[in-house]
């Protein structure tokens, strides 16, 4: 009796092992294969990935046919920002249009809601697609008219 | 006249291996970080040079001139000696593993490999120990808990899988009856492989999870556990006594490979056959294969837990390469050997 036990014990030992070794056996065999499927890295410099259509990138100005900006300085977009990032100078021209003399986004305070670009009556900011977007020194990142002017699509680089 | 000849053909053979050793761990390392890099669906180092090939020698750069700490209360002697240990240990396995055929140059006949010893196999598993002395020395000297932790599961580890390592080659010594690895490889060709005519297939897996356990690489990398001992025996290592300890570490997986392959695999020999000038290429491919196998499974398997890892050691392996001895005398028995 004891050496049926013995003997039952010793095939259920080696049931075990067998079932362990193929669970091992099938942890190999899915590393081999993912060895052999493609990378899926995009590799960053040379190619960039696409960004989303709704993408809410680095601010510009849209201009108009004067290629100035279009903006009024109603002063909208500062009562919206929710981060208040956004400093406005309006001055009045001599024919009573209202123009910007100053108009700075500082994009460190900026968290691209996209508010001031719904606010904005003449649809003059707006949220483009760009994202790379560094510098040395955090005054290099306050955006002025005439960076915004150059961040709009087919502005100056 | 005759001694020249050997000193001159033993310190080619010496300056030969050393470097192709070299470069070859060197290069192991990008190796590894390819393989596990595709292996999770991404490429690894490819910005150095082309396809990252100058990874290498930028780790290398990188490493030589970093600080060389050593920590205050640690023991200064021991602290240098230990890598120095590890690596002097891994590359000396390397002087008796035949990696080729016995070529004729100039009328002379030279076999390839550095010291043809009779007692080649116990050469390789007293050297292969004496490495062990480095990681234990070394995780102690540093005066570093974590480092002591380290040192003291290498040396339990270490003690649990010598003896299933040395037990898994019994069948082959068996079948052979020489500890000289150049005869065991002689024996073996026209595909009279021991691994698979004599046999030894289980314990050629044996000893790969035992070489595994031996040379400290995932899942047996208990000594240097990032997760809960932060590298463990070589925490306090830095600059180049880091990077001895880990081309170490490559050297001795090399090692081990090239050992299962002239053990288990039948060295140079091959499917089909090559000049004897040529026959290396056979040892190398098996050699690379096996390399590739150990990164692979490394890719594969979460590390163990102590406690798993000395159950398996006891009452797994140990029985089992046991139990492959009485086999193998069967086998030979019924075989009329």
């Amino acid at each position: 009796m004891r050496v049926m036990t013995g003997m039952w014990s010793f095939i259920k030992g080696i049931g075990m092992v067998i079932a362990r070794a193929y669970a091992l056996a099938k942890g190999l065999r899915l590393t081999l294969a993912t060895f052999f499927t493609r990378p899926v890295t995009i590799r960053y410099p040379e190619h960039k990935r696409e960004v989303a259509p709704r993408w809410r990138g680095v601010h510009y100005f849209d201009c108009n046919e004067k290629g100035d900006t279009r903006c009024v300085a109603c002063g909208l977009c500062v009562a919206v920002c929710p981060s208040q990032c956004i400093r406005l100078v309006a001055v009045e021209l001599e024919n009573g249009e209202r123009y910007p003399e100053t108009y700075e986004i500082n994009s460190v305070r900026c968290i691209y809601c996209g508010l001031c670009a719904e606010a904005c009556p003449v649809d003059a900011i707006k949220l483009g697609r760009g994202y790379e977007f560094v510098a040395h020194r955090r005054q290099d990142l306050v955006l002025d008219k005439e960076r915004l002017l150059a961040n709009r699509p087919g502005g100056a680089p | 006249m005759e001694l020249v000849y050997f000193l001159i053909e033993s310190i080619v053979k010496v300056v030969v291996v050393f470097g192709v050793l070299m470069g070859a761990v060197a290069y192991l390392t990008l190796a590894e970080r390819k393989i596990l890099g595709r292996i999770q669906v991404r490429y690894g180092p490819t910005r150095v040079g082309p396809f990252g090939l100058f990874q290498p020698i930028a780790d290398g750069i990188k490493a030589f001139f970093k600080e060389d700490l050593v920590p205050a209360k640690a023991h200064k002697a021991l602290f240098v000696a230990a890598p120095m240990i590890s690596i002097t240990a891994a590359i000396s396995l390397f002087a008796v593993i035949p990696f080729g055929a016995v070529i004729e140059f100039f009328g002379r006949k030279i076999s390839l490999v550095i010291a043809d010893l009779d007692i080649g196999l116990l050469y390789v598993f007293a050297v292969a120990s004496l490495g062990e002395y480095g990681v234990v020395l070394g995780g102690w000297s540093g005066y570093n808990k974590y480092g002591l932790m380290g040192a003291l599961r290498a040396a339990a580890q270490m003690i649990s899988y010598e003896i299933a390592l040395a037990l898994s080659v019994m069948g082959v010594l068996m079948i052979s009856g020489t500890l000289n690895l150049v005869e065991i490889v002689q024996q073996q060709a026209g595909g009279h492989w021991n691994a698979f005519y004599h046999f030894q297939f289980f314990p050629f897996i044996f000893y790969l999870i035992c070489a595994l356990a031996e040379i400290n690489r995932t899942p047996f990398d208990m000594p240097e556990a990032e997760a809960e001992l932060a590298c463990g025996f070589n925490i306090e290592y830095s600059s180049m006594k880091f990077a001895l300890f880990f081309m170490a570490e490559y050297a001795h997986l090399i090692a081990v490979c090239a050992i299962a392959t002239t053990l288990f695999l039948g060295g140079w020999d091959g499917p089909f056959h090559l000049p004897p000038t040529l026959s290396w290429i056979w040892f190398v491919a098996k050699t690379g294969v096996l390399v590739y196998v150990f990164i692979w499974q490394r890719g594969t398997f979460p590390r163990l837990r102590y406690d798993q890892i000395m159950r398996f050691g006891w009452k797994f392996l140990l029985p089992l390469t046991l139990a492959n001895i009485f086999v193998t005398g069967l086998i030979m028995v019924v075989r009329g050997q």
